[in-house]
């Protein structure tokens, strides 16, 4: 096995989409030898994410999905037919050499493969097995579908995210996939660490949605204690900020075509620095002085700093309010972002990696560094059975004539 | 039968935690893991205590219900870091601690006699779990930073918002910028955690909430990475280069649903049925174009690109559940299209969730016993369960009026 900190795990790993396979690219760049398992008969096709857009160019199909490309870097792909008895010979093999089962299908769907917990357990007595999916297998909802934004909605997340008086904004983009994958990732870690210090594994049964809910604890209790619900007359206000209160604190448009600018005045010291820079009458006013009068007339106040801000360049105006103490960003563009500030480059955020179809592409990188075991992320997402060879030869034993012979039949 | 251990995959471990918005996430994931965590608060207690929402809106350090949801079942300790004996104190705690985690201005700590290094050399298997806005050496983290300003310069700001761009956009609450840092620091760790086992020792991890942000925008990074194109924020549903149709839709009760495409010819078999049964066929105008859809096998996106009829069709079983919410309630719209195969969910504020029979069915509530209040209060389940170790029951968080 390989070098880093997870050199010595190996993952048999059935993810994908992002939730899914999110989870096992982290393991996958700190070195755990992930092999990805993907259906031969539908060329990989549950995972849409292999011939989704976008693309790098006018090339089209199963190896062309940059979204594809970006989850499943440093990892090993194989197929394997499993409505065969050979191809489940081979997945029994594959999960006696290996530490984990990951998997993020619908409820039920390993089990009906014949490989539900008791039986990854005949075959490894310390398996590890997380299965992950939206509403977990256990429940009224264990057979309902889900993706990212059902899980938002959900759990929560959709409706708080929002101005008020309108519909739900929502995130506009799959969150609660990438969280999923975070907490995926947590689950495989954790139980593993468990086995490492008591020789004992376990299946972990992740529902997104649950862990979603997780994320707005205090609303619950506020619900709870004061009997006061998020769904109320002006909430949810989500560019403003209740957990602390503070005020001025909002997004304001800067000059400019959909240019805008975040501000936030974190408390009375923050003000009087704005109100001073602002320098106009209406922010010099007493009456602004103190936290309870700023949020008490934060509409107001709204209006009259959107008026200020309108002419500005919100990369010069957040730069000058963060000198003088006062927490402000501008509202970044990708190409702003990944391209535009160079701390992200520095930081090796977006890393390139040669993917043997697409070619030469950068991906998401990791936002750790860790001193002695650092993560690395050099090889493409693998090509449909690209390491086939590697797997059933060197680590199954096969002979180049019989893994000639599983093509030939249709189980690899 | 498995052999159940309570207490958690973590237990055992001991944590000390600076208390700081940007630690308090990662503590109460290793607590819920199982891991003894140990906050660090100066003797008039943590600057976090005043957050709202309080008690019947009383503020008081020890009715922050912010700080009952993140601080439930952590302990805490006296130490003004600005004393020396605060920093013997600290010392001390750390020697026999195995992670540490903190979030103060990079530098700062080392300007008030704790010396990293040295304690790590004092405690070779300690891990020191590092969370700032920036990374540790982005000046940026020298300067104020709140969870609106991480997620607008990050991108998910960017993303999030309304069909009408005079709107502005959105930045998704609940403390979102610290949750995601919190995410990668407790992975981060268990990776850590794991080689340690294998070598002994312990190390630095410097976590970048601004980097963490960034790679959490989906479709909006790798589009700009791989093809140069630029997402635009649409209501409810992703953002994209190109405009794309609705997903989500008002219920005939006020409230919302998101909706998932029609993809199989059976969702249209389903829709047509569904609408039959409803009586309510008749009225809607599109139905011969969802009897077409049901000779379909599966409509996919170059499909409809290539053929202007799937495109209709396709069309069509949207407007059928954008119909269909007109005559149902949020709730059984939801149930109805997910009982029928297609995918759908109700949107729900954070605390309905809590009430939700699959939830109240899984047990996902946690209560915990408040003196204070002479009944239980009603916390969020903890995000993952482990069947083999299972987590030990919440406590209130420390309060400081138990102090001596």
């Amino acid at each position: 096995m390989g070098d880093g900190a997870l050199g010595h795990l190996r993952i048999c790993d059935f993810t994908g989409q992002l939730a899914g396979a999110g989870a096992t690219k982290f393991l996958a760049a700190f070195g755990a030898e992930v092999i990805r398992i993907e259906d031969p008969v539908t060329g990989g096709r549950w995972d849409i994410l292999r011939g989704a857009p976008p693309f790098k160019d006018e090339r089209r199909g199963p190896e062309f999905g940059s979204g594809y490309n970006n989850h499943n870097v440093n990892k090993l792909g194989i197929t394997l037919n499993l409505r065969t008895e050979r191809g489940k010979e081979l997945l029994a093999e594959l999960v006696r050499r290996s530490d984990a089962v990951t998997e993020n299908f619908a409820a039920g769907v390993l089990e009906r493969w014949g490989f539900g917990f008791e039986r990854l357990r005949e075959l490894r007595p310390d398996i590890v097995y997380v299965s992950n999916c939206g509403f977990g297998q256990v429940g009224p909802y264990g057979r309902f579908k889900s993706w990212g934004p059902i899980a938002q909605a959900v759990s929560g997340l959709t409706f708080a995210s929002g101005l008020p008086g309108r519909a739900p904004a929502g995130w506009g983009y799959s969150y609660m996939d990438h969280t999923g994958g975070y907490y995926m990732a947590m689950a495989i870690l954790a139980a593993l660490f468990w086995r490492a210090r008591t020789g004992e594994g376990q299946w972990v049964d992740l529902s997104c949605t649950e862990a979603g809910a997780a994320l707005h604890g205090p609303a619950l209790l506020d619900a709870d204690v004061n009997g006061r619900p998020m769904r109320r007359a002006g909430s949810p206000h989500s560019n403003r900020n209740a957990w602390p209160a503070m005020a001025p604190h909002g997004v304001y448009p800067t000059a400019g075509d959909d240019d805008w600018v975040a501000i936030s005045v974190v408390d009375d010291e923050a003000w009087a620095a704005f109100a001073a820079f602002v320098g106009q009458d209406w922010a010099t006013e007493a009456r602004w002085a103190e936290r309870s009068a700023r949020l008490a007339g934060q509409d107001e106040l709204d209006v009259r700093v959107a008026a200020w801000t309108a002419g500005h360049d919100r990369f010069a105006l957040a730069e000058a309010l963060r000198s003088r103490g006062i927490a402000a960003a501008p509202v970044q563009r990708p190409a702003e972002r990944i391209d535009g500030d160079r701390s992200t480059a520095a930081w090796g955020l977006w890393p390139t990696v040669v993917h043997d179809a697409i070619g030469s592409v950068r991906v998401d990188g990791l936002p750790v560094h860790l001193s002695e075991t650092d993560w690395v992320i050099d090889r493409g997402a693998p090509l449909l059975g690209q390491h086939n060879e590697e797997v059933y030869g060197e680590l199954l034993g096969l002979s180049t004539a019989e893994i000639g012979a599983l093509h030939q039949n249709g189980v690899i | 039968m498995t052999h159940t251990t309570p207490g958690g995959p973590l237990q055992g471990i001991v944590v000390v935690e600076l208390a700081a918005e940007l630690t308090a996430y990662t503590g109460k994931l290793l607590v819920d893991l199982g891991a003894s965590v140990t906050l660090v608060e100066p003797a008039e207690g943590s600057p976090l205590r005043r957050y709202e929402p309080f008690l019947g809106d009383r503020p008081d350090p020890d009715r922050s219900l912010w700080w009952w949801h993140y601080q439930a079942s952590k302990s805490s300790v006296t130490a003004d870091l600005d004393t020396a004996d605060g920093v013997a104190r600290l010392q001390q705690l750390l020697a026999g601690a195995d992670v540490v985690v903190e979030a103060e201005r990079p530098g700062s700590l080392a300007r008030r006699g704790i010396d990293e290094t040295a304690l790590r050399a004092a405690n070779p298997r300690l891990l020191w779990v590092s969370i700032s806005s920036h990374g540790a050496a982005d000046p940026r983290s020298q300067q104020p930073s709140t969870d609106l300003t991480v997620l607008a310069e990050a991108g998910p700001v960017w993303s999030c918002g309304y069909d009408d761009h005079a709107l502005p956009p959105v930045r998704g609450g609940g403390g979102q910028a610290g949750n995601v840092a919190a995410h990668y620091a407790v992975m981060s760790l268990l990776v850590a955690l794991l080689a340690r086992e294998e070598r002994g020792h312990g190390q630095r991890i410097d976590v970048n909430a601004y980097a963490a942000a960034n790679v959490t925008t989906e479709f909006a990074s790798y589009t700009w990475l791989v093809a140069g194109e630029t997402v635009q924020r649409q209501t409810g549903r992703h953002a994209a280069p190109r405009p794309t149709l609705p997903t989500q839709v008002e219920a005939a009760d006020g409230r919302w649903v998101n909706t998932g495409p029609p993809r199989r010819g059976a969702d249209f078999v389903a829709l047509a049925e569904w609408l039959g049964q409803l009586g309510v066929a008749d009225e809607f105008d599109e139905f011969v174009l969802l009897q077409m859809g049901a000779e379909l096998e599966h409509i996919g996106m170059d499909q409809m690109e290539a053929d202007d009829l799937v495109g209709e069709i396709f069309a069509a079983g949207r407007a059928a559940m954008f119909f269909l919410a007109g005559k149902l309630s949020a709730y059984d719209l939801f149930v109805g299209l997910q009982e029928r195969g297609m995918p759908a969910g109700i949107i729900y504020s954070p605390d309905e969730v809590a009430a939700d029979p699959h939830f109240v069915a899984r047990g996902w509530v946690r209560p915990v016993e408040h003196p204070e209040l002479g009944r239980p209060v009603g916390y969020a389940g903890a995000p993952i369960t482990f069947p083999a170790t299972p987590a030990r029951p919440l406590r209130p968080a420390p309060r400081l009026s138990d102090r001596q």
